[in-house]
């Protein structure tokens, strides 16, 4: 295992397009939808790294691709130096062993006809070298053990616990190979609030017990500012801003970064009518027909000519700490979000 | 109580101090197979015009059964309302005939829902489903209703409203659809507006350009809100009051502000202070223990005792009423005072 | 956050209550204490459940009953309808009566005995067609919608095809085609299973495709799951149950396609007895003598009966939430 702080995730120019075709013998391209396209980033051992974004930003399609679940249409995902994204066969098993994920559905995440001892012994099933048959079920009971949840209910099924239980239970199951890797996609947002809290905890015991890196995906920005050492802000497909924690919360540089963070609600009634808000105009443009230039153009106030003709790269600029995709970028303290 | 007759409506603003909408001791069952689930147990919370009240509260609490019994639109059976009034403008709903509720829903007391999807009729285009308000309950022409379903368009800032008015559901996005639900309700100028979670389910900078939008059409019109949602955020946000339930009750109530800066029930206060904050990073988030009450068993006494720090002994037997702490403010807690200190039981 | 199924909660059919249920600190054990020493699974737990349903065991009883009725027929009645002396003319459609409970029929034989000795080829025909459809149809339908793509497109056309064909016309054709081949009732086994395939295969596919699009699916390829433990693992018991319902409805439909084909002359043919030829024979004077064609019904009807259950009960079974 690597030691801590060690790179051991490299992603570079990663770029998913969905196909979009015309006819049904056949198939001509007409288009695509860009839904990953161009993104770049390394994750070290034990680190946490938070991906933000709305809807459609391409974060999901980003874990898909990382965990091998779909082939990018160009880009690389090395994990310990190999690419992910070129494995095959009894290469690719191998490497997952290595990176696992907790999916966000609690109740479609679990087969409903399998018991939890062979949901959670399935990954032992599968990887018959990682524990032999007979250390299975005491390796299941452990497993359930460090999640939180009671041993002797192996033999019971998903639909007799309860939401944040069956997180659980995909918890214990994204650990049995012992990754270095757990992609975290939404793993709370179908929780009860009061749930969410119990299930955070555990996810950074589990990190410090076994030193765990996680891609934390949420649209709760103030979940991903408690658990994350370092965030990517995404919309449509790109990252436009990737920092520590405290750099963009505290000092985002990217206009879209500012909205999404004014955005949200503080919990706080104090103040609510001072407060500054910047309340962007319309939706989102389509990911099968992106703006040309920046992306974010046709909702950005500080949008100029240079923007629709000159893609700006996500970079360090002048007057900030970190990468920003913006030509414009300033840091500004828009809202503390808690 | 009621003194109006079963066919009477309900008088045209306030009466007195009347509150525009006041529940009353409302109490709701579910017959089922596995048991009789008291879904809402004994809640009462009252609005005036132009205020928001937010009821806050988890899945099962029985918030959104309250904001259906309010609405008349529960299924019954299975569900049964054993006791309690909805009072609007002084007038029990739950008494009047059901030609004289049709005449109060979606026209004085409108509903928007947290899946505008499937709130709409996929196969209607969204002007026919908007402009179908005036011509059913108004009488007006179809040229008159689409001429009004534009406006509405307009006031709930859909761009191109004109251009759009023929387009169906599926061809606006999440946000844009959430409007439409918006603007059927309003409508008709309802008094009160009830918004069961009405931005769970868009992006945040959506539900940003969602939640303004109700706080100006509330401005505008004076209408009473009772917001429905799990959010701490939306309510700190806009809400005036909120009711606080649990397991069927409400354990607290209070003015925002109140709530906000000290709470008087240990789950207003575990909920709280579960919020991940900046200088706490690094360290666990406080966790409510446990796990909501099931509603075919309850617990004995306080519903919140097995998962409660300040539990004492007869928190397991008594079931606390509704303390009152101040004029507006009430917690169903016997220890408040101590959770008010914040003096961990 | 889950909170839309609200009112779902309260509603027993809803998983959320079930969860909700078994959300206190000791919920009841619902398997048994010695079970605890083998790990359980589906399949074992169905079992374990099977075995304590009175539907299983009646539908069970009753199906072992008809096999050795199909089997052993002479257990049953100590007349031999093949042998001709039983019969005689004269008595044509009489009655019940002491020594023939069902009364005679058109050609004055024992009711009674040629339903008992008809149940072999009835029974052949409908259980041996409705297995072939099932895995033929079941196995190409998991195929097809697991791996889609060009798998799913050549099986979906090609089951088109079969829809097209008029089943009744189709079967005539098979079977007047292969008469000569020897294989007796078998021809008529083949021609219904080769028609009735395709609608297996759609429902199979269906609810495939449905189980496909689950997470649980997407997290077991995560692990490295192969295709074969994807499809067995599951796809299939995820979609079995629409299977077991339509194909146990189905076994009834082929004794009775049994006996429109023998109407028509070319299934089971006199002198060889069967439970559709009976009641093709028997139509023409229903209404002078109905008891020759109401007994052969009925059997019919109890057969169909006791397969129903048990693929209701099977299916039942197969599901965790409803034990």
């Amino acid at each position: 295992m690597a030691t801590k702080g060690e790179t051991i995730l490299e992603v570079r120019d990663l770029v998913k397009h969905f196909p979009l075709n015309q006819g049904i013998m056949f198939k001509k391209q007409i288009g695509a939808i860009k839904a990953v396209d161009g993104v770049s980033f390394d994750l070290a051992s034990g680190e946490t790294l938070g991906v933000v974004g709305e809807s459609g930003c391409g974060k999901s399609t980003l874990a898909k691709v990382l965990m091998a679940l779909e082939r990018p249409t160009s880009g690389s995902v090395k994990i310990n130096g190999r690419d992910i994204a070129k494995a095959k066969g009894a290469e690719l098993k191998r490497m997952r062993r290595n990176i696992q994920m907790v999916m966000q559905d609690p109740y479609t995440s679990l087969n409903p006809r399998m018991t939890v001892g062979d949901i959670v012994g399935e990954p032992f099933d599968i990887h018959t070298e990682v524990a032999p048959k007979g250390d299975r079920t005491r390796k299941v009971q452990e497993l359930l053990e460090v999640v939180g949840l009671n041993p002797d209910h192996i033999n019971r099924y998903p639909h007799q616990f309860s939401g944040g239980q069956r997180q659980r239970i995909g918890i214990a199951r994204g650990l049995a190979l012992q990754p270095e890797i757990i992609v975290c996609d939404e793993p709370v947002s179908a929780l009860d609030v009061s749930i969410q809290a119990q299930v955070i905890n555990l996810l950074e015991r589990l990190q410090n017990e076994f030193n765990l890196a996680y891609i934390f995906i949420a649209h709760d920005l103030s979940v991903v500012r408690h658990i994350s050492d370092r965030v990517a802000v995404m919309y449509l497909g790109k990252v436009v801003e990737l920092g520590k924690d405290v750099e963009i919360y505290d000092k985002p540089a990217h206009p879209y970064s500012q909205a999404l963070l004014s955005a949200v609600p503080v919990p706080d009634p104090e103040g609510r009518d001072q407060r500054e808000r910047i309340i962007l105009q319309g939706d989102p443009p389509s990911p099968a027909n992106p703006p040309s230039g920046c992306r974010f153009r046709t909702r950005c106030w500080k949008a100029q000519e240079i923007c629709a003709t000159e893609e700006p790269l996500l970079q360090i600029r002048p007057g900030t700490s970190h990468e920003s995709a913006c030509h414009f970028a300033e840091t500004h303290d828009v809202v503390h979000v808690n | 109580m009621s003194k109006t007759s079963p066919h009477a409506l309900p008088a045209e603003g306030g009466l007195g101090n009347e509150p525009l909408l006041a529940v009353d001791d409302l109490h709701v069952e579910f017959a089922t197979r596995a048991g009789l689930v008291r879904a809402v147990n004994g809640v009462s919370y009252s609005l005036q015009a132009g205020e928001t009240l937010a009821v806050l509260g988890e899945s099962g609490s029985g918030k959104s059964v309250t904001a259906q019994a309010i609405m008349g639109i529960l299924d019954m059976p299975p569900a049964r309302i054993p006791k309690g009034e909805v009072r609007f403008n002084g007038t029990d709903l739950l008494r009047l005939s059901e030609e004289a509720r049709t005449q109060v829903r979606g026209q004085r007391i409108a509903m928007i829902f947290q899946d505008a999807l499937s709130a709409l009729n996929p196969v209607f285009t969204v002007g026919w489903q908007i402009s179908e308000m005036f011509r059913v309950h108004r009488g007006m022409g179809k040229r008159d209703a689409v001429k009004k379903a534009v406006e509405l368009m307009d006031r709930v800032r859909i761009p191109g409203a004109k251009q759009r008015v023929n387009d169906y559901p599926h061809q606006f996005s999440g946000g844009m659809r959430q409007r439409i639900m918006i603007a059927m309700a309003i409508a008709l100028d309802p008094e009160v507006l009830i918004a069961d979670e009405p931005t769970t389910a868009l992006d945040v900078t959506v539900q940003a350009q969602v939640m303004e939008l109700l706080a100006e059409l509330q401005r505008e019109s004076n209408m009473g809100m009772i917001l429905i949602t799990h959010d701490l955020g939306v309510v700190a946000d806009v809400a005036d009051k909120i009711a606080v339930m649990y397991g069927g009750r409400i354990v607290e109530n209070a003015s925002v502000h109140d709530i906000y800066k000290a709470p008087a029930h240990p789950y207003t206060k575990g909920l709280l202070e579960s919020i991940p904050r900046v200088d706490l990073k690094g360290q666990d988030l406080y966790a409510i223990k446990g796990l909501p009450p099931n509603l075919l068993d309850m617990p004995t006494g306080c519903a919140f005792h097995p998962r409660c720090p300040y539990r004492q002994d007869n928190c397991v037997t008594d079931s606390p009423p509704l303390y009152e702490i101040s004029g507006t403010r009430n917690s169903a807690c016997h220890y408040w005072r101590e959770v008010l200190d914040g003096d961990q039981g | 956050m889950s909170e839309t199924p609200q009112l779902g909660q309260v509603g027993p059919a809803f998983p959320e209550t079930q969860s909700l249920t078994e959300n206190q600190p000791s919920p009841p054990v619902k398997q048994p204490k010695k079970k605890e020493a083998k790990p359980a699974s589906l399949w074992r737990d169905a079992w374990y459940d099977l075995r304590r349903r009175p539907m299983f065991i009646f539908s069970l009883v009753l199906i072992a009953i008809l096999l050795v009725m199909s089997f052993w027929p002479s257990l049953f009645t100590s007349i031999n309808p093949f042998d001709a002396k039983t019969c005689e003319l004269s008595t044509a459609r009489q009655g019940p009566s002491a020594g023939h409970i069902f009364g005679r029929d058109n050609l004055g034989c024992d009711v009674y005995a040629k339903t008992i000795y008809g149940a072999k080829n009835s029974i052949i025909i409908g259980v041996a067609t409705t297995v072939i459809t099932a895995l033929v149809g079941g196995l190409l339908g998991l195929l097809a919608g697991t791996r889609g793509g060009w798998t799913d497109v050549l099986t979906s056309r090609v089951t088109e095809v079969f829809f097209a064909i008029p089943s009744i016309l189709g079967a005539l054709l098979i079977t007047a085609t292969f008469r000569d081949a020897g294989i007796g009732i078998w021809i008529v086994v083949i021609a219904l299973s080769v028609l009735a395939w395709p609608m297996t295969f759609r429902i199979m596919r269906a609810a495939v495709i449905t189980a496909r699009s689950q997470d649980f699916v997407l997290a077991a390829k995560a692990l490295g799951a192969g295709q074969a433990r994807i499809m067995f693992r599951h796809l299939l018991p995820n979609a079995l149950a629409p299977v077991i319902v339509v194909a146990t409805i189905n076994l009834g439909g082929f004794i009775a396609a049994e006996a429109a084909l023998s109407f028509l002359g070319v299934g089971v043919q006199s002198p060889d007895i069967s439970w559709g030829l009976m009641i093709a024979d028997a139509r023409n004077r229903f209404l002078e003598a109905p008891l020759p064609l109401v007994f052969p019904a009925l059997f019919l009807s109890i057969t169909v009966l006791a397969f129903i259950m048990l693929g209701d009960a099977v299916r039942d079974a197969l599901d965790p939430k409803l034990r």
